[in-house]
Protein backbone atom coordinates (compact mmCIF):
# COMPACT_ATOMS: atom_id res chain seq x y z
CA UNK A 1 0.00 0.00 0.00
CA UNK A 2 1.79 3.27 -1.12
CA UNK A 3 1.36 6.58 0.45
CA UNK A 4 -0.09 9.63 -1.56
CA UNK A 5 -1.05 12.01 1.39
CA UNK A 6 1.15 15.26 0.92
CA UNK A 7 1.46 18.01 3.21
CA UNK A 8 0.67 21.24 2.01
CA UNK A 9 1.72 24.62 4.61
CA UNK A 10 0.52 22.69 7.38
CA UNK A 11 -2.75 21.21 5.11
CA UNK A 12 -2.47 17.34 4.68
CA UNK A 13 -4.13 16.18 1.57
CA UNK A 14 -4.89 12.56 0.73
CA UNK A 15 -3.16 12.60 -2.36
CA UNK A 16 -1.34 15.32 -4.36
CA UNK A 17 -4.06 16.03 -7.12
CA UNK A 18 -6.48 18.87 -7.24
CA UNK A 19 -8.51 20.71 -9.75
CA UNK A 20 -6.97 24.31 -11.49
CA UNK A 21 -9.09 27.33 -10.20
CA UNK A 22 -12.08 27.45 -13.34
CA UNK A 23 -12.21 24.24 -14.32
CA UNK A 24 -14.11 22.79 -11.41
CA UNK A 25 -17.46 23.36 -9.61
CA UNK A 26 -20.24 21.46 -7.74
CA UNK A 27 -21.33 20.43 -11.58
CA UNK A 28 -18.43 17.97 -11.53
CA UNK A 29 -19.91 15.78 -8.73
CA UNK A 30 -22.64 14.58 -11.26
CA UNK A 31 -19.89 12.81 -13.03
CA UNK A 32 -17.62 11.28 -10.42
CA UNK A 33 -17.15 11.22 -6.33
CA UNK A 34 -15.20 14.28 -5.81
CA UNK A 35 -14.52 13.13 -2.55
CA UNK A 36 -11.55 11.24 -3.97
CA UNK A 37 -9.47 14.30 -4.58
CA UNK A 38 -6.83 16.01 -2.48
CA UNK A 39 -8.68 19.24 -2.60
CA UNK A 40 -11.05 20.82 -3.82
CA UNK A 41 -10.06 24.49 -5.67
CA UNK A 42 -13.14 26.77 -6.31
CA UNK A 43 -13.83 29.14 -9.42
CA UNK A 44 -11.85 32.59 -8.21
CA UNK A 45 -14.35 35.10 -6.82
CA UNK A 46 -14.33 38.83 -6.50
CA UNK A 47 -16.16 40.88 -4.53
CA UNK A 48 -18.15 43.21 -6.98
CA UNK A 49 -20.79 41.51 -9.02
CA UNK A 50 -19.11 40.64 -12.63
CA UNK A 51 -20.96 39.77 -16.05
CA UNK A 52 -17.69 38.27 -17.52
CA UNK A 53 -16.49 39.42 -20.50
CA UNK A 54 -18.00 39.22 -24.20
CA UNK A 55 -18.76 35.89 -26.53
CA UNK A 56 -16.90 34.05 -28.00
CA UNK A 57 -14.95 33.25 -24.37
CA UNK A 58 -12.83 30.19 -25.81
CA UNK A 59 -11.54 28.69 -28.76
CA UNK A 60 -8.80 26.17 -29.52
CA UNK A 61 -5.57 25.79 -30.41
CA UNK A 62 -3.45 23.04 -31.87
CA UNK A 63 -4.09 20.92 -28.90
CA UNK A 64 -4.55 23.60 -26.07
CA UNK A 65 -7.16 25.75 -25.39
CA UNK A 66 -7.61 29.99 -25.34
CA UNK A 67 -9.83 31.39 -23.03
CA UNK A 68 -10.91 34.59 -22.35
CA UNK A 69 -13.56 34.22 -19.56
CA UNK A 70 -13.46 37.48 -17.17
CA UNK A 71 -13.91 35.90 -13.64
CA UNK A 72 -17.81 36.35 -13.94
CA UNK A 73 -18.64 36.75 -10.22
CA UNK A 74 -22.45 36.41 -7.72
CA UNK A 75 -20.18 38.29 -5.37
CA UNK A 76 -19.10 37.15 -1.68
CA UNK A 77 -22.89 36.93 0.18
CA UNK A 78 -23.76 34.08 -2.97
CA UNK A 79 -20.65 32.48 -2.49
CA UNK A 80 -21.06 32.10 1.25
CA UNK A 81 -24.77 31.35 1.01
CA UNK A 82 -24.17 28.70 -1.54
CA UNK A 83 -21.12 27.26 -2.67
CA UNK A 84 -18.94 26.87 0.48
CA UNK A 85 -22.28 24.95 2.04
CA UNK A 86 -22.33 22.52 -0.76
CA UNK A 87 -18.52 21.48 -0.14
CA UNK A 88 -19.62 20.79 3.64
CA UNK A 89 -20.64 17.10 2.91
CA UNK A 90 -17.33 16.55 2.09
CA UNK A 91 -14.01 15.70 3.83
CA UNK A 92 -12.15 16.92 1.61
CA UNK A 93 -10.17 20.42 2.01
CA UNK A 94 -11.78 23.54 -0.02
CA UNK A 95 -9.52 26.08 -1.28
CA UNK A 96 -11.65 29.26 -2.33
CA UNK A 97 -9.68 31.36 -4.83
CA UNK A 98 -10.24 34.85 -4.64
CA UNK A 99 -9.19 38.12 -6.90
CA UNK A 100 -9.33 41.74 -6.09
CA UNK A 101 -8.76 45.14 -8.54
CA UNK A 102 -6.86 46.68 -5.72
CA UNK A 103 -4.86 45.52 -2.86
CA UNK A 104 -7.38 46.58 -0.24
CA UNK A 105 -10.33 44.96 -2.13
CA UNK A 106 -8.32 42.00 -2.76
CA UNK A 107 -7.45 41.96 1.32
CA UNK A 108 -11.34 42.55 2.73
CA UNK A 109 -12.53 39.46 0.22
CA UNK A 110 -9.81 37.71 1.89
CA UNK A 111 -10.80 38.24 5.23
CA UNK A 112 -14.66 37.65 4.69
CA UNK A 113 -13.93 34.45 2.94
CA UNK A 114 -12.13 33.06 6.20
CA UNK A 115 -15.11 30.95 7.30
CA UNK A 116 -15.37 27.53 8.75
CA UNK A 117 -14.98 25.30 6.39
CA UNK A 118 -12.32 27.12 4.40
CA UNK A 119 -9.42 25.14 4.75
CA UNK A 120 -6.78 27.63 2.40
CA UNK A 121 -7.09 30.77 0.01
CA UNK A 122 -5.93 30.45 -3.08
CA UNK A 123 -5.26 34.25 -3.91
CA UNK A 124 -5.00 35.10 -7.89
CA UNK A 125 -2.39 37.69 -7.93
CA UNK A 126 -2.38 37.03 -12.01
CA UNK A 127 -5.21 39.45 -12.37
CA UNK A 128 -4.78 43.00 -12.94
CA UNK A 129 -3.83 45.77 -10.61
CA UNK A 130 -5.69 49.20 -11.56
CA UNK A 131 -4.53 51.01 -9.49
CA UNK A 132 -1.31 50.81 -11.05
CA UNK A 133 -0.75 50.15 -14.29
CA UNK A 134 -3.23 47.59 -14.99
CA UNK A 135 -0.31 44.78 -15.12
CA UNK A 136 -1.00 41.77 -12.64
CA UNK A 137 0.30 41.98 -9.22
CA UNK A 138 2.49 39.15 -9.61
CA UNK A 139 4.35 40.52 -12.91
CA UNK A 140 6.55 42.47 -10.40
CA UNK A 141 8.63 41.30 -7.22
CA UNK A 142 7.22 44.95 -5.21
CA UNK A 143 3.57 44.70 -6.26
CA UNK A 144 3.64 40.97 -5.42
CA UNK A 145 5.06 41.95 -1.82
CA UNK A 146 2.69 44.54 -1.22
CA UNK A 147 -0.21 42.69 -2.34
CA UNK A 148 0.94 40.25 -0.49
CA UNK A 149 1.31 41.56 2.92
CA UNK A 150 -2.11 43.20 2.96
CA UNK A 151 -3.31 39.80 2.30
CA UNK A 152 -1.14 37.96 5.13
CA UNK A 153 -2.78 40.54 7.70
CA UNK A 154 -6.25 39.87 6.20
CA UNK A 155 -6.78 35.96 7.47
CA UNK A 156 -4.95 33.31 9.50
CA UNK A 157 -5.99 30.36 6.81
CA UNK A 158 -3.04 28.99 4.69
CA UNK A 159 -2.17 31.67 1.72
CA UNK A 160 -1.60 30.04 -1.61
CA UNK A 161 -0.30 32.79 -4.08
CA UNK A 162 -1.15 31.86 -7.67
CA UNK A 163 1.28 33.09 -9.85
CA UNK A 164 1.36 34.27 -13.49
CA UNK A 165 3.35 32.89 -16.23
CA UNK A 166 3.52 36.49 -17.98
CA UNK A 167 6.82 37.63 -16.22
CA UNK A 168 10.41 37.60 -17.10
CA UNK A 169 11.26 37.57 -13.14
CA UNK A 170 9.49 34.62 -12.23
CA UNK A 171 12.43 33.94 -9.25
CA UNK A 172 11.92 37.49 -7.92
CA UNK A 173 8.01 37.05 -7.69
CA UNK A 174 8.19 34.03 -6.26
CA UNK A 175 10.70 35.01 -3.45
CA UNK A 176 8.89 38.08 -2.98
CA UNK A 177 5.27 36.57 -2.06
CA UNK A 178 6.84 34.22 0.24
CA UNK A 179 8.67 37.26 1.97
CA UNK A 180 5.06 38.84 1.97
CA UNK A 181 3.69 35.59 3.60
CA UNK A 182 2.56 33.51 1.28
CA UNK A 183 2.37 29.88 2.34
CA UNK A 184 2.42 28.54 -0.85
CA UNK A 185 2.44 29.15 -4.81
CA UNK A 186 0.96 28.12 -6.76
CA UNK A 187 2.91 27.88 -10.38
CA UNK A 188 0.90 29.02 -12.93
CA UNK A 189 -1.80 30.67 -14.26
CA UNK A 190 -2.48 31.12 -18.25
CA UNK A 191 0.11 32.85 -20.64
CA UNK A 192 -1.26 35.53 -22.43
CA UNK A 193 -1.97 34.61 -26.24
CA UNK A 194 -4.15 35.31 -28.99
CA UNK A 195 -5.92 33.74 -32.23
CA UNK A 196 -7.20 34.82 -35.29
CA UNK A 197 -9.78 33.73 -37.87
CA UNK A 198 -7.61 34.21 -41.03
CA UNK A 199 -11.17 34.50 -43.22
CA UNK A 200 -12.85 37.09 -41.17
CA UNK A 201 -9.26 38.67 -40.02
CA UNK A 202 -11.34 38.43 -36.36
CA UNK A 203 -9.93 37.72 -33.28
CA UNK A 204 -11.01 34.55 -32.19
CA UNK A 205 -11.96 35.95 -28.89
CA UNK A 206 -14.30 38.39 -28.08
CA UNK A 207 -12.45 40.16 -25.64
CA UNK A 208 -9.05 40.34 -28.57
CA UNK A 209 -6.70 37.93 -26.01
CA UNK A 210 -7.28 35.39 -23.58
CA UNK A 211 -4.95 32.44 -21.53
CA UNK A 212 -3.37 29.82 -23.12
CA UNK A 213 -3.88 25.96 -21.06
CA UNK A 214 -3.51 23.01 -22.10
CA UNK A 215 -0.95 20.88 -23.22
CA UNK A 216 1.44 23.62 -24.88
CA UNK A 217 1.66 25.19 -21.60
CA UNK A 218 3.14 22.41 -19.90
CA UNK A 219 6.92 23.14 -20.66
CA UNK A 220 6.50 26.55 -19.80
CA UNK A 221 4.98 26.01 -16.14
CA UNK A 222 7.12 22.92 -15.23
CA UNK A 223 10.01 25.22 -15.71
CA UNK A 224 8.64 28.01 -13.32
CA UNK A 225 7.61 25.61 -11.07
CA UNK A 226 11.49 24.64 -11.25
CA UNK A 227 12.40 27.64 -10.42
CA UNK A 228 9.81 28.66 -7.56
CA UNK A 229 10.67 25.23 -6.06
CA UNK A 230 14.57 26.63 -6.20
CA UNK A 231 13.87 30.11 -4.93
CA UNK A 232 11.84 29.95 -2.34
CA UNK A 233 11.41 27.27 1.04
CA UNK A 234 7.79 26.96 0.46
CA UNK A 235 5.47 24.52 -1.21
CA UNK A 236 5.06 24.98 -4.90
CA UNK A 237 1.93 23.61 -6.77
CA UNK A 238 2.49 22.61 -9.94
CA UNK A 239 -0.81 23.91 -12.47
CA UNK A 240 -0.54 23.89 -16.53
CA UNK A 241 -1.01 21.67 -19.35
CA UNK A 242 -1.24 18.59 -16.63
CA UNK A 243 -3.40 15.50 -18.23
CA UNK A 244 -1.92 12.65 -17.09
CA UNK A 245 0.25 11.00 -14.10
CA UNK A 246 3.21 11.00 -16.11
CA UNK A 247 3.13 15.00 -16.47
CA UNK A 248 2.26 14.66 -12.41
CA UNK A 249 5.09 12.87 -11.72
CA UNK A 250 7.13 15.19 -13.94
CA UNK A 251 6.02 18.35 -11.25
CA UNK A 252 6.92 16.41 -8.91
CA UNK A 253 10.59 15.53 -9.66
CA UNK A 254 11.08 19.22 -10.50
CA UNK A 255 9.84 20.35 -7.05
CA UNK A 256 5.98 20.85 -6.87
CA UNK A 257 4.25 18.84 -3.96
CA UNK A 258 1.16 18.88 -5.21
CA UNK A 259 -0.26 19.91 -8.60
CA UNK A 260 -3.73 20.81 -10.22
CA UNK A 261 -5.30 19.49 -13.28
CA UNK A 262 -7.25 22.00 -15.47
CA UNK A 263 -8.08 21.99 -19.03
CA UNK A 264 -7.59 18.04 -19.16
CA UNK A 265 -10.55 17.76 -16.96
CA UNK A 266 -12.35 19.59 -20.08
CA UNK A 267 -11.41 17.02 -22.25
CA UNK A 268 -11.54 14.13 -20.30
CA UNK A 269 -14.16 14.66 -17.14
CA UNK A 270 -12.51 12.05 -15.06
CA UNK A 271 -9.39 12.75 -15.67
CA UNK A 272 -8.40 13.62 -12.38
CA UNK A 273 -9.59 9.74 -10.88
CA UNK A 274 -7.38 8.46 -13.62
CA UNK A 275 -4.56 10.19 -12.66
CA UNK A 276 -5.06 9.41 -8.81
CA UNK A 277 -5.19 5.33 -9.87
CA UNK A 278 -2.28 5.39 -12.49
CA UNK A 279 0.13 7.43 -9.83
CA UNK A 280 -0.78 4.85 -7.43
CA UNK A 281 0.20 2.07 -9.63
CA UNK A 282 3.52 3.79 -10.84
CA UNK A 283 4.49 3.98 -7.47
CA UNK A 284 3.71 0.63 -6.45
CA UNK A 285 5.23 -0.48 -10.15
CA UNK A 286 8.60 1.57 -8.80
CA UNK A 287 8.87 0.38 -5.15
CA UNK A 288 8.46 3.92 -3.34
CA UNK A 289 6.78 3.76 -0.11
CA UNK A 290 5.39 7.22 -0.66
CA UNK A 291 4.54 10.00 -3.25
CA UNK A 292 6.59 12.75 -1.09
CA UNK A 293 9.72 10.40 -2.21
CA UNK A 294 9.26 11.91 -5.57
CA UNK A 295 9.53 15.60 -4.95
CA UNK A 296 12.30 17.35 -6.18
CA UNK A 297 14.59 14.38 -7.04
CA UNK A 298 15.45 16.18 -10.43
CA UNK A 299 19.52 15.47 -11.55
CA UNK A 300 20.15 18.46 -12.21
CA UNK A 301 23.68 18.56 -11.03
CA UNK A 302 25.61 21.44 -9.54
CA UNK A 303 23.94 23.82 -12.14
CA UNK A 304 24.92 27.98 -11.50
CA UNK A 305 22.30 30.25 -10.18
CA UNK A 306 22.29 32.05 -13.87
CA UNK A 307 21.33 28.88 -15.60
CA UNK A 308 18.48 27.57 -12.94
CA UNK A 309 16.91 30.76 -12.56
CA UNK A 310 17.48 31.79 -16.61
CA UNK A 311 14.86 34.10 -18.03
CA UNK A 312 15.87 33.86 -21.43
CA UNK A 313 16.21 30.94 -23.97
CA UNK A 314 19.44 30.16 -24.28
CA UNK B 1 -39.27 28.00 -14.25
CA UNK B 2 -39.49 24.48 -12.95
CA UNK B 3 -39.12 21.82 -15.99
CA UNK B 4 -40.87 18.33 -15.08
CA UNK B 5 -38.49 16.82 -18.04
CA UNK B 6 -35.18 17.52 -16.36
CA UNK B 7 -33.04 16.44 -13.81
CA UNK B 8 -32.48 16.98 -10.39
CA UNK B 9 -29.99 19.97 -9.40
CA UNK B 10 -27.18 19.30 -7.39
CA UNK B 11 -28.18 18.85 -3.94
CA UNK B 12 -27.21 21.88 -1.93
CA UNK B 13 -25.73 20.68 1.63
CA UNK B 14 -25.08 16.96 0.69
CA UNK B 15 -23.62 14.67 -1.80
CA UNK B 16 -24.46 15.06 -5.63
CA UNK B 17 -25.22 11.96 -7.45
CA UNK B 18 -23.29 11.09 -10.60
CA UNK B 19 -26.03 11.82 -13.16
CA UNK B 20 -23.96 12.69 -16.26
CA UNK B 21 -21.58 9.50 -17.44
CA UNK B 22 -18.99 9.81 -19.48
CA UNK B 23 -18.85 6.18 -21.74
CA UNK B 24 -16.93 4.59 -25.04
CA UNK B 25 -19.65 3.73 -27.11
CA UNK B 26 -19.74 1.40 -30.27
CA UNK B 27 -20.69 3.12 -33.48
CA UNK B 28 -23.09 1.01 -35.35
CA UNK B 29 -23.77 3.54 -38.69
CA UNK B 30 -22.58 7.14 -39.60
CA UNK B 31 -24.37 7.67 -43.00
CA UNK B 32 -24.74 10.66 -44.82
CA UNK B 33 -28.73 11.38 -45.15
CA UNK B 34 -28.69 13.80 -47.88
CA UNK B 35 -26.10 16.22 -49.86
CA UNK B 36 -25.03 17.99 -46.72
CA UNK B 37 -25.97 15.70 -43.65
CA UNK B 38 -24.37 12.72 -41.84
CA UNK B 39 -26.54 10.32 -39.28
CA UNK B 40 -24.21 8.94 -36.61
CA UNK B 41 -25.96 5.72 -34.98
CA UNK B 42 -24.32 4.63 -31.74
CA UNK B 43 -25.05 1.51 -29.50
CA UNK B 44 -25.59 2.55 -25.64
CA UNK B 45 -26.73 0.96 -22.42
CA UNK B 46 -30.56 1.19 -21.83
CA UNK B 47 -29.38 2.91 -18.61
CA UNK B 48 -27.80 5.95 -20.39
CA UNK B 49 -30.72 6.33 -22.79
CA UNK B 50 -33.46 6.46 -20.17
CA UNK B 51 -31.70 9.32 -18.53
CA UNK B 52 -31.88 11.50 -21.90
CA UNK B 53 -34.87 13.80 -22.73
CA UNK B 54 -36.11 15.61 -25.82
CA UNK B 55 -33.56 19.03 -26.31
CA UNK B 56 -30.38 17.85 -24.29
CA UNK B 57 -27.18 17.12 -25.63
CA UNK B 58 -23.50 15.49 -25.63
CA UNK B 59 -20.08 16.64 -24.98
CA UNK B 60 -18.75 14.12 -27.98
CA UNK B 61 -14.83 13.67 -27.70
CA UNK B 62 -14.57 13.87 -31.64
CA UNK B 63 -11.27 11.16 -32.69
CA UNK B 64 -8.32 12.18 -33.87
CA UNK B 65 -8.71 10.57 -37.80
CA UNK B 66 -7.95 11.82 -41.35
CA UNK B 67 -5.14 14.31 -40.12
CA UNK B 68 -8.08 16.15 -37.78
CA UNK B 69 -6.68 16.83 -34.08
CA UNK B 70 -9.94 18.64 -32.46
CA UNK B 71 -8.97 19.04 -29.11
CA UNK B 72 -12.38 20.09 -27.06
CA UNK B 73 -15.29 18.11 -27.17
CA UNK B 74 -17.94 18.99 -29.72
CA UNK B 75 -21.22 19.61 -27.71
CA UNK B 76 -24.32 17.87 -30.40
CA UNK B 77 -27.94 18.14 -29.24
CA UNK B 78 -29.81 14.95 -29.81
CA UNK B 79 -31.13 13.70 -32.53
CA UNK B 80 -33.21 10.48 -30.87
CA UNK B 81 -32.82 7.88 -28.15
CA UNK B 82 -34.68 4.80 -28.36
CA UNK B 83 -34.38 2.73 -24.92
CA UNK B 84 -35.82 -0.20 -26.42
CA UNK B 85 -33.82 -0.52 -29.34
CA UNK B 86 -30.36 0.41 -27.39
CA UNK B 87 -29.26 3.39 -29.50
CA UNK B 88 -28.31 6.87 -29.58
CA UNK B 89 -28.61 9.07 -32.93
CA UNK B 90 -27.14 12.15 -33.14
CA UNK B 91 -27.26 14.67 -36.95
CA UNK B 92 -24.47 16.81 -37.86
CA UNK B 93 -23.33 18.88 -40.46
CA UNK B 94 -19.52 18.35 -41.76
CA UNK B 95 -18.20 22.34 -41.08
CA UNK B 96 -14.92 21.87 -39.49
CA UNK B 97 -12.44 19.81 -37.65
CA UNK B 98 -14.05 18.12 -35.49
CA UNK B 99 -17.00 16.89 -37.74
CA UNK B 100 -14.58 16.32 -40.52
CA UNK B 101 -12.79 13.61 -37.97
CA UNK B 102 -16.50 12.25 -36.48
CA UNK B 103 -17.36 11.59 -40.26
CA UNK B 104 -14.55 9.37 -40.67
CA UNK B 105 -15.89 6.96 -37.96
CA UNK B 106 -16.87 3.42 -39.29
CA UNK B 107 -19.31 0.57 -37.81
CA UNK B 108 -17.69 -0.94 -34.80
CA UNK B 109 -15.28 2.31 -33.94
CA UNK B 110 -15.67 3.67 -30.51
CA UNK B 111 -16.16 7.03 -29.54
CA UNK B 112 -15.62 8.64 -26.39
CA UNK B 113 -19.33 10.72 -25.57
CA UNK B 114 -20.25 12.51 -22.45
CA UNK B 115 -23.35 13.41 -20.93
CA UNK B 116 -27.07 13.69 -21.27
CA UNK B 117 -26.50 17.51 -20.36
CA UNK B 118 -28.72 20.58 -19.88
CA UNK B 119 -31.90 20.96 -19.88
CA UNK B 120 -34.57 19.94 -22.27
CA UNK B 121 -37.84 20.97 -23.47
CA UNK B 122 -41.04 21.43 -21.24
CA UNK B 123 -43.76 20.24 -21.86
CA UNK B 124 -46.80 21.25 -19.69
CA UNK B 125 -49.36 18.55 -18.91
CA UNK B 126 -52.28 21.61 -20.25
CA UNK B 127 -49.89 21.76 -23.36
CA UNK B 128 -52.01 19.85 -25.57
CA UNK B 129 -51.17 21.53 -29.22
CA UNK B 130 -47.38 22.30 -30.05
CA UNK B 131 -45.78 24.34 -33.09
CA UNK B 132 -42.14 23.71 -33.98
CA UNK B 133 -40.83 26.14 -36.24
CA UNK B 134 -37.23 25.25 -37.38
CA UNK B 135 -34.59 25.63 -40.58
CA UNK B 136 -32.39 23.54 -41.60
CA UNK B 137 -29.99 21.44 -38.87
CA UNK B 138 -32.22 23.12 -36.33
CA UNK B 139 -34.60 20.85 -37.17
CA UNK B 140 -32.76 17.75 -35.96
CA UNK B 141 -32.51 19.47 -32.53
CA UNK B 142 -36.55 19.98 -32.57
CA UNK B 143 -36.64 16.05 -33.88
CA UNK B 144 -36.42 14.79 -30.36
CA UNK B 145 -39.58 16.61 -29.69
CA UNK B 146 -41.64 15.11 -31.68
CA UNK B 147 -40.60 12.08 -30.53
CA UNK B 148 -41.58 13.26 -26.89
CA UNK B 149 -45.14 14.40 -27.95
CA UNK B 150 -45.86 11.35 -29.52
CA UNK B 151 -44.91 9.43 -26.35
CA UNK B 152 -47.13 11.86 -23.85
CA UNK B 153 -50.40 12.02 -26.85
CA UNK B 154 -49.93 15.38 -27.57
CA UNK B 155 -50.94 16.86 -31.50
CA UNK B 156 -47.59 18.17 -32.96
CA UNK B 157 -47.31 20.69 -35.79
CA UNK B 158 -43.79 20.90 -37.57
CA UNK B 159 -43.61 23.83 -39.42
CA UNK B 160 -40.60 22.81 -41.61
CA UNK B 161 -38.24 25.52 -43.57
CA UNK B 162 -35.39 25.04 -45.68
CA UNK B 163 -34.27 26.20 -48.81
CA UNK B 164 -35.89 23.94 -51.72
CA UNK B 165 -37.68 21.13 -51.03
CA UNK B 166 -34.58 18.59 -51.36
CA UNK B 167 -32.73 19.49 -48.41
CA UNK B 168 -35.88 19.50 -46.09
CA UNK B 169 -34.96 17.44 -43.15
CA UNK B 170 -36.77 15.12 -40.86
CA UNK B 171 -40.24 14.89 -42.56
CA UNK B 172 -40.28 11.68 -42.49
CA UNK B 173 -39.21 11.38 -39.51
CA UNK B 174 -41.82 13.61 -38.35
CA UNK B 175 -44.81 11.90 -39.94
CA UNK B 176 -44.02 8.70 -38.69
CA UNK B 177 -44.44 10.00 -35.01
CA UNK B 178 -47.62 11.53 -36.10
CA UNK B 179 -46.65 15.01 -36.61
CA UNK B 180 -48.63 17.49 -39.04
CA UNK B 181 -46.23 18.33 -41.32
CA UNK B 182 -46.01 22.22 -43.22
CA UNK B 183 -43.22 22.72 -45.26
CA UNK B 184 -42.40 25.84 -46.40
CA UNK B 185 -39.26 26.32 -48.87
CA UNK B 186 -37.62 29.37 -50.06
CA UNK B 187 -37.62 27.80 -54.51
CA UNK B 188 -41.35 28.05 -53.51
CA UNK B 189 -41.67 31.57 -51.90
CA UNK B 190 -43.45 29.91 -48.83
CA UNK B 191 -40.81 30.49 -46.11
CA UNK B 192 -41.18 34.24 -45.65
CA UNK B 193 -41.87 35.62 -42.41
CA UNK B 194 -44.71 37.57 -43.73
CA UNK B 195 -46.33 33.62 -44.62
CA UNK B 196 -45.13 32.04 -41.47
CA UNK B 197 -46.79 34.43 -39.73
CA UNK B 198 -50.28 34.54 -41.44
CA UNK B 199 -50.22 30.57 -41.22
CA UNK B 200 -49.69 30.70 -37.70
CA UNK B 201 -52.22 32.96 -36.93
CA UNK B 202 -54.26 30.70 -38.71
CA UNK B 203 -53.33 27.95 -36.74
CA UNK B 204 -53.99 30.08 -33.59
CA UNK B 205 -57.92 31.23 -34.92
CA UNK B 206 -58.51 27.71 -35.99
CA UNK B 207 -58.31 25.37 -33.23
CA UNK B 208 -55.28 26.78 -31.58
CA UNK B 209 -51.91 26.60 -29.91
CA UNK B 210 -50.72 26.05 -26.52
CA UNK B 211 -46.94 26.26 -27.16
CA UNK B 212 -44.15 27.23 -29.61
CA UNK B 213 -40.74 25.77 -30.11
CA UNK B 214 -37.85 27.04 -32.02
CA UNK B 215 -33.90 27.14 -32.69
CA UNK B 216 -31.28 28.41 -34.10
CA UNK B 217 -32.42 31.19 -36.21
CA UNK B 218 -32.89 35.11 -35.15
CA UNK B 219 -36.21 35.78 -37.23
CA UNK B 220 -38.03 32.81 -36.27
CA UNK B 221 -37.22 33.84 -32.71
CA UNK B 222 -38.57 37.17 -33.07
CA UNK B 223 -41.65 36.00 -35.05
CA UNK B 224 -42.52 34.04 -32.12
CA UNK B 225 -41.80 36.47 -29.31
CA UNK B 226 -44.16 38.99 -31.43
CA UNK B 227 -46.79 36.35 -31.87
CA UNK B 228 -46.55 34.82 -28.65
CA UNK B 229 -47.08 38.13 -26.65
CA UNK B 230 -49.74 38.94 -28.70
CA UNK B 231 -51.74 35.54 -28.21
CA UNK B 232 -50.54 34.96 -24.64
CA UNK B 233 -48.67 31.69 -26.07
CA UNK B 234 -45.25 30.32 -24.02
CA UNK B 235 -42.83 28.29 -26.24
CA UNK B 236 -39.41 27.55 -25.96
CA UNK B 237 -36.14 28.21 -27.75
CA UNK B 238 -32.85 25.52 -27.98
CA UNK B 239 -29.74 27.68 -28.25
CA UNK B 240 -25.79 27.58 -29.52
CA UNK B 241 -22.46 28.86 -28.36
CA UNK B 242 -19.27 27.86 -28.36
CA UNK B 243 -18.66 25.29 -25.32
CA UNK B 244 -15.43 24.18 -23.57
CA UNK B 245 -16.67 21.71 -20.40
CA UNK B 246 -20.44 21.20 -21.42
CA UNK B 247 -20.83 21.13 -17.33
CA UNK B 248 -21.13 24.61 -16.61
CA UNK B 249 -17.83 24.95 -14.88
CA UNK B 250 -15.71 27.16 -17.28
CA UNK B 251 -18.83 29.67 -17.82
CA UNK B 252 -17.06 29.92 -21.70
CA UNK B 253 -20.81 29.44 -23.44
CA UNK B 254 -22.71 32.14 -21.78
CA UNK B 255 -25.63 34.03 -23.72
CA UNK B 256 -28.04 37.13 -22.22
CA UNK B 257 -31.23 37.14 -21.65
CA UNK B 258 -34.13 39.23 -20.30
CA UNK B 259 -35.43 38.35 -16.36
CA UNK B 260 -38.05 41.16 -15.65
CA UNK B 261 -36.10 44.56 -16.32
CA UNK B 262 -32.14 42.88 -16.08
CA UNK B 263 -30.57 41.05 -18.84
CA UNK B 264 -28.37 38.20 -17.16
CA UNK B 265 -25.72 36.43 -18.69
CA UNK B 266 -26.61 32.49 -18.39
CA UNK B 267 -25.21 29.26 -19.23
CA UNK B 268 -26.15 27.41 -22.23
CA UNK B 269 -24.97 24.28 -21.37
CA UNK B 270 -26.48 24.35 -17.87
CA UNK B 271 -29.26 26.59 -17.57
CA UNK B 272 -29.73 25.88 -21.56
CA UNK B 273 -29.71 24.79 -24.07
CA UNK B 274 -33.36 25.05 -24.04
CA UNK B 275 -34.46 28.46 -22.82
CA UNK B 276 -37.88 30.34 -22.86
CA UNK B 277 -38.71 32.27 -25.70
CA UNK B 278 -39.80 35.64 -23.98
CA UNK B 279 -36.46 35.80 -21.63
CA UNK B 280 -34.45 34.95 -25.44
CA UNK B 281 -32.81 37.80 -26.60
CA UNK B 282 -31.78 38.32 -30.44
CA UNK B 283 -28.16 38.23 -31.81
Amino acid sequence: MVDLSIDVAGLRLKNPIMPASGTFSEELAEVFDIECLGAHVTKTITADLRDGNPTPRVCEVGGSMLNSIGIPSKGVAAFLDKVVPFYRAYETPLVVSISGNTADDFARLCSEVTVEGVAAIEVNISCPNIEEDGKAFAIRPSSTYDVMRKLRQATHLPLWAKLTPNTGETPEVARAAQEGGADALVVANTLLAMAIDIRSRRPKLGNLMGGLSGPSLKPIALRMAYQCAKSTTIPVIGCGGISTAEDVIEFLIAGASAVQVGTATFINPTAMVTIIAELERYLEREKLASVRDLIGTVIDEEQKEGVVFMEAAP
Amino acid sequence: MTNALTKPASAIGGRAEPVVFERELTVLANDPVNGEYMRLVLEAPRGLLELCRAGQFFNLLCPALGGETPYLRRPMSIYGFYPDKGELHFLYKVTGAGTRALARLREGDALNVMGPLGQGFRIDDDWQRLVLVARGVGLATLAPLALEANRLGRHLTAICSARHPDVLMSIDYFRELGATIVPVTDTEGTSSIAHLETLIEEMIAGEGVDAFYTCGSNRLLTLLQTIGKRHGIPGEIALEQQMACGLGMCHCCVRPFRKGQKTVQLRVCREGPVFDIQEAMPW
